[in-house]
């Protein structure tokens, strides 16, 4: 059952993430991988939510381990930023870097005390 | 304005065909979403966290992801046959779906902040680590230069 939800979550949030990407992508020009960047922050945004909700055991699986655990990635942006590296982008590098990772946690924390103090 | 690079719009204007080979990427995303983040849970679960709570399950997923994600790129990108489906399962759907950016960024909020500072500085360094050794090796194994300049493959 656990596994059912887990890939359910993860069959809907990986096309959300690849939408979503391309939607992004399409508004600009530049070799800034925006659309990861904005895929994950918005994702750690909801799983912070989600975290402060403290939803039961079925939800947190569906929706926490499985659509936001796929609507973000890892891996994607780990080899966004080492291509920019390789292409001579330290500065758009070390932004996607510092900047994913900050923002992520920030949305996370914004999240997670909206869901606690606000909802 | 339309997309530079190969020009699925998946969207909207497009012929029948057209529309129904962007449903088959999205169909074959979602399958490797599904899996991958099957595949993430039960690595997950096998690997217990430590004694300060240090999440080593989502490390060594994430490590792990960035490592083969870093190998398959080259694959594609130089090596194999340009194919439709190939990048979108395993990239998109299986490694996306596996990898997860968002547990990291809660992780992080949820430790002590000495623990959430060493585990953000090694996620974000071994993952680019991983990344460069599979891509290393993967060029290595298939013989293929570094190839630079062509920024539009980094998406």
């Amino acid at each position: 059952m656990t596994l059912l939800l887990v890939f359910l979550g993860g069959a809907v949030g990986a096309p959300a993430r690849y939408l979503m990407d391309r939607m992004v992508q399409r508004w600009h020009d530049t070799v800034f991988p925006w659309g990861t960047f904005a895929v994950n922050v918005v994702g750690s945004f909801v799983l912070g939510l989600l975290t402060g909700l403290q939803p039961g055991p079925l939800v947190a699986t569906l929706a926490g381990t499985g659509f936001c655990g796929a609507l973000t990635t890892f891996s994607t942006f780990g080899f966004e930023t080492v291509r920019l590296l390789e292409e001579g982008s330290y500065a758009e590098a070390g932004l996607n870097a510092v900047g994913s990772l900050l923002l992520g946690v920030l949305a996370a924390t914004g999240g997670y005390a909206l869901a606690v103090h606000v909802l | 304005m339309t997309p530079s690079g190969t020009g699925q719009d998946v969207f909207r204007g497009r012929p029948a065909r057209a529309r129904g080979r962007a449903l088959g990427v999205l169909g074959v995303i979602a399958l490797g979403g599904g899996l991958g983040s099957i595949a993430r849970y039960l690595v997950g679960s096998a690997v217990p966290a430590g004694a300060d709570g240090f999440p080593w399950g989502t490390l060594v997923v994430n490590l792990t992801g960035c490592l083969v994600l870093g190998a398959l790129m080259v694959f594609v990108l130089q090596v194999w046959p340009p194919s439709r489906y190939v990048r979108p399962f395993l990239g998109v759907g299986f490694l996306g779906g596996y990898t997860t950016f968002s547990t990291v960024a809660v992780e992080i909020t949820r430790l002590a902040a000495p623990t959430a500072a060493v585990y953000a500085v090694v996620s974000l360094a071994a993952g680019l680590a991983a990344v460069w050794c599979g891509m290393t090796v993967a060029r290595l194994v298939a013989r293929v230069p570094v190839r630079r300049g062509a920024r539009e493959e980094a998406r």
